[in-house]
């Protein structure tokens, strides 16, 4: 078939993209050329659109081992140990078929991780879904969790954390964010980056089929009526050949064969083949006959642009074939020579003995399109005046209630008691806390890990709303007693071709910027997921962010219950009543407009850095920052876990209870501290400057606020337990 | 005391079973599924996971695996054998303790701690442990434990039943039924006793700082009466 334009553009490249290609190769591209380049220029494996800007994200800093880049991100936690970890989206496959669109998320996720050397220690997942009441959003839940945890539980990898959320701006488009850690020795990192003249290029893993052609190209589109035709391009998983192949690449990485080894994701042998090359700045020749396909007659386009999954690419030092070959033997798993690397630095394919494809691999990589996307700016939302009155029509308790059996505040155990969240038998934070942890195998360290976005206060003030996700992380991770170290982010928004989406992206990666630099807490790794978005409606603009930190002795590792009778529990960071945004305001009041609550980036360090002081010192009991439903809403779930009461009252403020009570200011935590410690305590805080209230004591079985209005712990839990599983029954 | 844990190609609490069984006092070695000969052990155990994928019947594929006949002749001759989950699944598959165990009833996965109440104890693996209600924890898709009438009088009659789910007080009422199991049952013994399955993962809870220490009770247990 000869090319032209139209075929160009049917691959998704554009007019101009296309007549850059014919002008880089000075001809015309055959189908095959063509194919590698909409691969490789398409949104998601390019970042034409993001990376501009991404270039501004703090991406080093003392810990950094590797930083973004590579297949996932590596970070120091001492005594020669090493944490891999990345988070990458896989939304528009999980719309199209929930449950191998999320399963497959997991397992691509996982092997970017493996493919450095890391053995899997735990998963995480941000999840999230139209209204409750539209009628795709039930089976599309259930769906993603049984193909989340099908995934992960069949791998043997524990799911310690994640999130859920619901808005109707997902409606057309859920998000499935798959976010994976591993544990690797410091000098046993493994890179993509070739070296070498004729070193055997090795194919690993499944055989080559026909699913998933132009996912990624599927993966850099808006939605319209046609999605039921999309369902070939999502791949199908089989976590148990994953699980062999990542058996079988660690025994392999035990000793000194491998040059390279990069995972097909993807873009497939396309993408992994040419990353290999260009890193090393090397040509690869590869021999398409000998590519273990599933299905007779695949042409050289197919087995370039298959997305099938479990399937890995490795340059091996020669003479170490045989090596090689045994250990995949042993695990019952395809081993092929295809290949090796050359000096021409073109791409070169051979199927039948004739050449099928030559393409200098810097026109496909280097010179790839980069765009300056028109973006608008966000203002700042004037605050909404509500009278104080207003608020005195409420009763607390018929308030409560209704916040905690929010869809976006209830328990979710549904969800994670389908994970596998304890194999590996080093879980010590299962899901349900402030941050999932497991220990370091075998040593006194463990590794705490959260994921969080904020798609609201995003939409209301971009700016302010990815300063708030990476704040809202680094308090996580300080709640368990964590030290925080990095993050990872997958940054899900709608089409960069429209001026307010690009606008939001833009302004969220400055704030995300802006935080992780204040933090010190670098970016390394993550992914862009842009054309969320059906027809015209784009979802709400939602960086999730995956936060990383060290527990050096994990019996200091704090959880949220409410511990002991008569112990104080102290508020910590100032209460301003700031109620816009709030899920008060939007659930409540019916009130969507207003910015959402400030972020003072002095504030967050300093109060987040004294908390961990008062952590480590063994003066804290419990601990569990303030996020979505403010102070109360923090304060049931550390009543419900500790199955234990409190006594409270409002601290003489010049705001109404109501304020004081559902504001959602940042930067501030609720700790449980003994009685006996008191003065001490204050006296860090103090000296800190960091403001604190005394709210009030642990009880035997009720809350009772201001001493008069009462609630139950069985009331709390039925507020907050029930909502999602009766919905799902 | 020697152990051995077999691992089939897509088990996944191997480890995490070899790390148990070390940490009471076992000498473990690991064997592989395509090995034709058992080490010398007191105790064989079939470890959670997914063997083969479970795509066939969960067990049915790693039933029929080369070290099986060892594991199947060892058994027969008075052996300890303990399967767990997985391990549980593959010795039904293989025959070696009555039953079938079907999907869980509401059709979910299930990972969560249970209370399990253990009564019959004139056997090595429960003899001489001072309590009868344990919290344990299960992890499995396949849990739901299934025979016909005639085998389930034989496995009365015999006194086979292991392991009951229950609440915190021992009562095995329905509604403490985590996967719909024939009258609750979480475990189940062969005729002679000596062989063990069970979905509940003991090897998951044997510290303080994981889901609770009833697995190292039982483990201590199973070491001092094997001595």
């Amino acid at each position: 078939m000869e090319v032209n334009e139209q075929i160009a553009i049917d691959h998704g490249l554009k007019k101009d993209e296309y007549k850059k290609i014919c002008d880089l190769l000075k001809r015309v591209p055959n189908l095959t050329e063509l194919g590698i380049f909409s691969a490789m220029w398409n949104e998601h494996c390019s970042y034409k659109s993001s990376r501009l800007h991404l270039k501004k994200l703090p991406t080093s800093g003392k810990k950094v081992i590797q930083g973004p880049g590579e297949n996932a991100g590596v970070i120091d936690i001492e005594d020669g140990d090493a944490i891999v970890f990345k988070i990458e989206s896989h939304n528009h496959p999980s719309f199209i078929e929930p449950y191998q669109g999320a399963a497959t998320g997991v397992g691509g996720i996982m092997r970017d991780v493996f493919t450095m050397g890391a053995r899997p220690i735990a998963n995480l997942n941000s999840i999230h879904f139209g209204s409750s009441q539209h009628k795709k959003t039930k089976n599309l839940l259930r769906g993603v969790v049984h193909g989340i945890g099908g995934y992960g539980n069949c791998m043997g990898v524990p799911t310690i954390a994640g999130q859920t959320s619901f808005d109707s701006s997902y409606n057309g488009n859920i998000l499935v964010n798959a976010m994976t850690l591993g544990l690797v020795k410091k000098n046993k990192i493994f890179y993509s980056k070739a070296a070498g003249l004729n070193k055997p290029v090795i194919y690993v893993g499944s055989k080559t089929g026909r699913d998933g052609i132009h996912g990624a190209s599927m993966a850099s589109a808006s939605f319209d009526e046609k999605i039921e035709e999309k369902k070939p391009t999502v791949q199908v998983g089989d976590p148990f050949t994953e699980k062999l192949l990542l058996e079988a690449c660690l025994e392999l990485m035990a000793g000194d064969s491998i040059i390279a080894i990069q995972d097909m994701g993807a873009a497939g042998l396309t993408s992994s083949s040419i990353e290999m090359a260009s890193k090393g700045n090397l040509g690869i020749e590869l021999n398409l006959n000998k590519v273990p396909c599933r299905e007779s007659k695949m042409t050289p386009y197919e087995i370039m642009l298959s997305e099938s999954q479990e399937r890995m690419l490795i340059v091996l030092e020669n003479g170490k074939e045989n090596i090689a070959k045994k250990i995949f033997d042993k695990w019952d798993l395809d081993f092929a020579i295809i290949g090796k690397t050359t000096n021409t630095r073109n791409i070169e394919l051979y199927y039948d003995e004739k050449q099928v494809a030559c393409i200098p691999i810097n026109t496909l990589v280097e010179n790839s399109p980069m765009y300056d996307r028109k973006w608008k700016k966000t203002k700042l939302p004037k605050k909404n005046l509500i009278k104080k009155e207003e608020f005195k029509k409420f009763k607390i308790k018929e308030v409560l209630n209704k916040i905690l059996s929010n869809p976006n505040v209830c328990s979710k155990e549904w969800i994670w008691q389908q994970y596998d969240h304890t194999v590996m038998g080093d879980t010590i934070q299962k899901p349900g806390g402030d941050s999932g942890v497991v220990r370091v195998h075998g040593t006194d360290k463990a590794v705490a890990a959260t994921v969080d976005s904020s798609a609201i206060y995003c939409w209301a003030h971009p700016l302010t709303g990815g300063k708030q996700v990476v704040c809202e992380s680094w308090r996580n991770l300080i709640s368990v007693g964590a030290t925080p170290i990095a993050i990872t982010n997958c940054l899900n928004f709608g089409s960069p071709e429209k001026e307010e989406n690009m606008g939001e992206f833009v302004e969220c990666v400055q704030g995300i910027g802006e935080a992780c630099e204040y933090l010190k807490f670098p970016v390394v790794s993550g992914n862009v997921s842009f054309y969320n978005q059906t027809k015209e409606i784009g979802i709400k603009p939602t960086p999730s962010i995956g936060g990383v930190g060290l527990i050096k002795d994990y019996q200091q590792m704090i959880t949220m219950d409410f511990k002991e009778i008569n112990n104080l529990v102290l508020i910590i960071g100032k209460t301003e009543g700031h109620i816009d945004q709030s899920l008060f305001a939007r659930n409540i009041l019916n009130e969507k407009n207003g910015p959402p609550p400030e972020i003072n980036l002095f504030n967050e360090k300093n109060n987040g850095e004294t908390v961990l002081q008062l952590i480590k010192s063994n003066l804290v009991r419990s601990a569990h920052d303030v996020s979505i439903g403010g102070i109360i809403t923090a304060v049931s779930k550390m009543c419900i876990k500790g199955n234990i009461g409190i006594e409270f009252d409002k601290p003489k403020y010049f705001m109404s209870e109501i304020e004081y009570l559902f504001s959602e200011d940042q930067g501030r935590y609720v700790i449980e501290i003994e009685p006996k410690n008191l003065k001490k305590v204050e006296s860090i805080l103090n000296k800190n400057s960091v403001h604190f209230d005394k709210f009030g004591k642990i009880t035997d079985k009720n809350m009772i606020i201001n001493g008069k209005t009462k609630v139950t712990i069985d009331e709390l839990k039925a507020y907050n337990t029930n909502w999602l599983s009766n919905y799902m029954n | 005391m020697k152990s051995a844990v077999i691992t089939f190609p897509g088990s996944n609490c191997d480890r995490d079973m070899h790390v148990a069984l070390n940490k009471f006092g076992f000498k473990n070695q690991m064997v592989w599924h395509n090995d034709n000969e058992l080490p010398k052990s007191d105790l064989v155990v079939l470890p959670g996971g997914f063997s083969y994928g479970d795509y066939l019947r969960c067990g049915s594929m790693a039933s029929k695996s080369k070290i099986m006949q060892s594991v199947i002749k060892f058994a027969k001759s008075g052996g300890l054998v303990m399967g767990i989950c997985n391990g549980f699944q593959i010795l039904v598959e293989s025959g070696l303790v009555p039953g079938v165990l079907l999907r869980n009833k509401y059709l979910e996965f299930i990972c969560k701690n249970v209370f399990v109440k253990i009564d019959n104890k004139d056997n090595p693996y429960f003899k001489n442990l001072d309590k009868e209600v344990f919290e344990f924890h299960i992890a499995h898709n396949e849990g739901n434990y299934f025979c016909t009438n005639d085998q389930l009088k034989e496995i009365e009659d015999n006194n086979q039943v292991a392991i009951y789910y229950c609440n915190d007080n021992g009562k095995t009422e329905e509604k403490f039924n985590p996967n719909g199991s024939l009258k609750n049952i979480a475990g189940i013994f062969n005729k002679k006793k000596n062989v063990l399955g069970m979905m509940p993962h003991p090897e998951r809870m044997i510290d303080k700082s994981l889901s609770g220490e009833d697995g190292s009770l039982f483990f201590k247990n199973l070491i001092n009466n094997i001595k």
